[in-house]
């Protein structure tokens, strides 16, 4: 596979599909660091607090390099993405979307989340277009300690007493339907396959379900049998949380866009 | 007085108490640190974890009111940043805690004596942050404050607490640096930035005046705190201080400080001020703030709701160790 060594390099649908491809990828970590930030004084315990707030600054400073990219593309400034859009243009899957919910939720929610994140960043370290490439590899070494994190929480909380147990298997099945739409296809998928820049959908989530099975079961938790992917957030359409998020995330950047804050 | 209820909790003859209680003040005089093993007065030990108590609820609910603005702040620097602020003074909390329970009490009694109302936390944080320029002016000048109370109590004579606050000073800095940027960027901002900006101003001022403590003239038990350097400056010797780092550069922003009587006095190189109402600020640490409630409420629903994952972890623990996942 040809190597696309810049991002001036990239032209025609390759370039529409890698647009796409990283405002999913932005729009996912914006939006699931802004919910875990929402637990930022607020955690069971004042240790969890901490790290989740550590992974919450991570998952934005993503966003922010994936924006910076967009930018690079001709899309509009960081900011402006982030804060200046309708519901309607993000591209997130629906379960970065939904509310925090318990810490049972948000933790099963952050451990799908993140191991979905290192299959989609295991094979963009390898992908054909070189800028992208350097900055997933690089990205890769903070995922890491999320997926440290999220083992050991879910294996903790998994099986060590009968509540824990209920509301992690609660959480499990509320998140599960939501956690199979991050690999929502798309139309740009076999542009993008083809390009050598991402691997497909289904094969992510082929192996995203490997490596969450035998943690989750030996967690003690089932994964739901006939659970439906939950699809839409990559074509802009979105559960109603969405847009409620967004009013309170935009109501200080809307008082002036154009001001310096 | 103190010492002869000292006298009495310590079990000790009278004689074996005034030499221990003579060495133990040798040594704070000697500069040295006490550590928790060591000999100390129960009124030293009490004073102690009243002090730290205080000082780590008050980190934990100061985490709330710019805690709200975190999902609200308008730029990704602003986000991050406040994110990672918010962040410290959970850490602050935290280690703040640990040294309280070096001196006895367990962590599960200091959260519920703060969420019962018994223990008190910093009289600012019974207000509520109102506006995004509320952030400014908390992260400038409360932040401000209370650096000028830490360094000093860094100097003090219990090691845990004196460690902790050397910790806290290095990140305070940052994040008076942090409020400073972003009050300067709404002073040279838009109208509407610089009107948010005096408005809040105009609303935190006689708090922050408040902030470290009732005026000398009617401040009781300092003199043992000094003594045993628990306390090494006087209320009204920190509020000069504050007022002498941080007046000019409020002027310099061009904010009208709201206490018309304000100013230096060259005579007693002094700055002069309209005594704020001290009587709101005891309704205020007992109880009665404008959102007093609320910031209880919301450490209350923390730990309530947090009890199952408390009770699993302890559980984990006891049936099966995890072990830390290796990092590859």
């Amino acid at each position: 596979m040809d190597k696309i060594e810049t991002l001036d390099a990239l032209t025609g649908a390759t370039r529409e599909a890698v647009v796409h491809l990283l405002y999913r990828m932005a729009d996912d970590e914006l939006i699931i660091g802004h919910r875990n930030s929402e637990w930022t004084g607020h955690a069971p315990i004042l240790e969890a607090d901490i790290a989740f707030s550590s992974m919450a600054q991570d998952e934005m400073g993503h966003a922010q390099a994936y924006y910076e990219i967009l930018h690079a593309l001709g899309e509009r400034d960081p900011d402006t993405l982030a804060f200046g859009r309708k519901p309607r243009e993000y591209r997130c899957a629906s379960l970065v979307c939904l509310p925090k919910g318990d810490w049972g939720f948000s933790l099963i929610r952050q451990f799908l989340y993140d191991a979905a994140e290192q299959v989609r960043l295991t094979a963009l370290a390898e992908s054909s277009l070189v800028p992208l490439a350097q900055l997933t590899t690089k990205l890769r070494g903070e995922e890491k300690y999320h997926m440290m994190h999220g083992r050991t929480w879910v294996l903790r909380l998994g099986n060590a007493t009968t509540e824990s147990h209920a509301k992690m298997q609660a959480a499990l099945d509320r998140a599960y339907p939501h956690a199979l739409g991050l690999f929502e296809p798309t139309e740009f998928d076999e542009t993008l396959a083809q390009a050598g820049v991402c691997t497909r959908e289904e094969e992510l989530q082929k192996q995203w379900e490997s490596a969450v099975a035998p943690v989750l079961d030996d967690a003690g938790l089932e994964v739901p049998d006939s659970a439906r992917p939950v699809f839409g957030g990559r074509v802009g359409k979105h559960p109603p949380e969405l847009a409620e998020l967004l009013n309170q995330m935009q109501m200080v950047y809307s008082i002036d866009p154009a001001a310096k804050w | 007085m103190v010492v002869a209820v000292d006298h009495e909790a310590s079990g000790l003859s009278s004689s074996e108490y005034e030499r221990k209680l003579a060495e133990f003040e040798a040594r704070i005089n000697r500069g040295e640190k006490i550590e928790p093993a060591d000999w100390m007065p129960e009124t030293y030990r009490k004073q102690l974890i009243r002090l730290i108590h205080v000082h780590a609820n008050s980190e934990i609910c100061g985490a709330l009111p710019e805690g709200k603005w975190i999902p609200r702040a308008p730029t990704f620097k602003r986000k991050l940043a406040l994110l990672a602020k918010v962040q410290d003074e959970v850490g602050h909390a935290q280690l703040l805690y640990r040294a309280t329970e070096t001196l006895g009490p367990t962590r599960e009694q200091l959260v519920e004596d703060l969420i019962s109302g018994r223990s008190k936390f910093s009289n600012v944080f019974h207000y509520p942050a109102e506006t995004w320029a509320d952030v400014a002016i908390i992260a400038w000048l409360i932040d401000g404050a209370a650096i000028v109370n830490q360094v000093m109590m860094s100097e003090g004579s219990y090691g845990p607490y004196a460690r902790a606050l050397k910790r806290i000073c290095y990140e305070e800095a940052f994040h008076l640096k942090h409020g400073y940027e972003m009050c300067c960027v709404l002073a040279r901002g838009t109208k509407v930035q610089r009107a948010m900006l005096q408005d809040a101003l105009d609303r935190w001022w006689a708090p922050i005046m408040m902030f470290h403590g009732p005026s000398d003239k009617v401040s009781t038990h300092t003199e043992l705190l000094v003594r045993w350097r628990i306390k090494l400056k006087t209320n009204d010797e920190q509020r000069q201080q504050f007022l002498r780092q941080f007046v000019p550069k409020m002027h310099d922003l061009k904010l009208k400080v709201p206490d018309p009587s304000l100013r230096f006095d060259k005579k007693s190189q002094q700055w002069l001020y309209d005594d704020p109402d001290w009587e709101e600020f005891k309704r205020v640490v007992c109880g009665g703030g404008p959102v007093t409630a609320e910031r209880l409420e919301a450490r209350r629903l923390a730990h309530v709701d947090g009890l199952w994952v408390r009770e699993a972890m302890v559980a984990a623990a006891q049936n099966r160790p995890i072990p830390m996942p290796s990092p590859n």
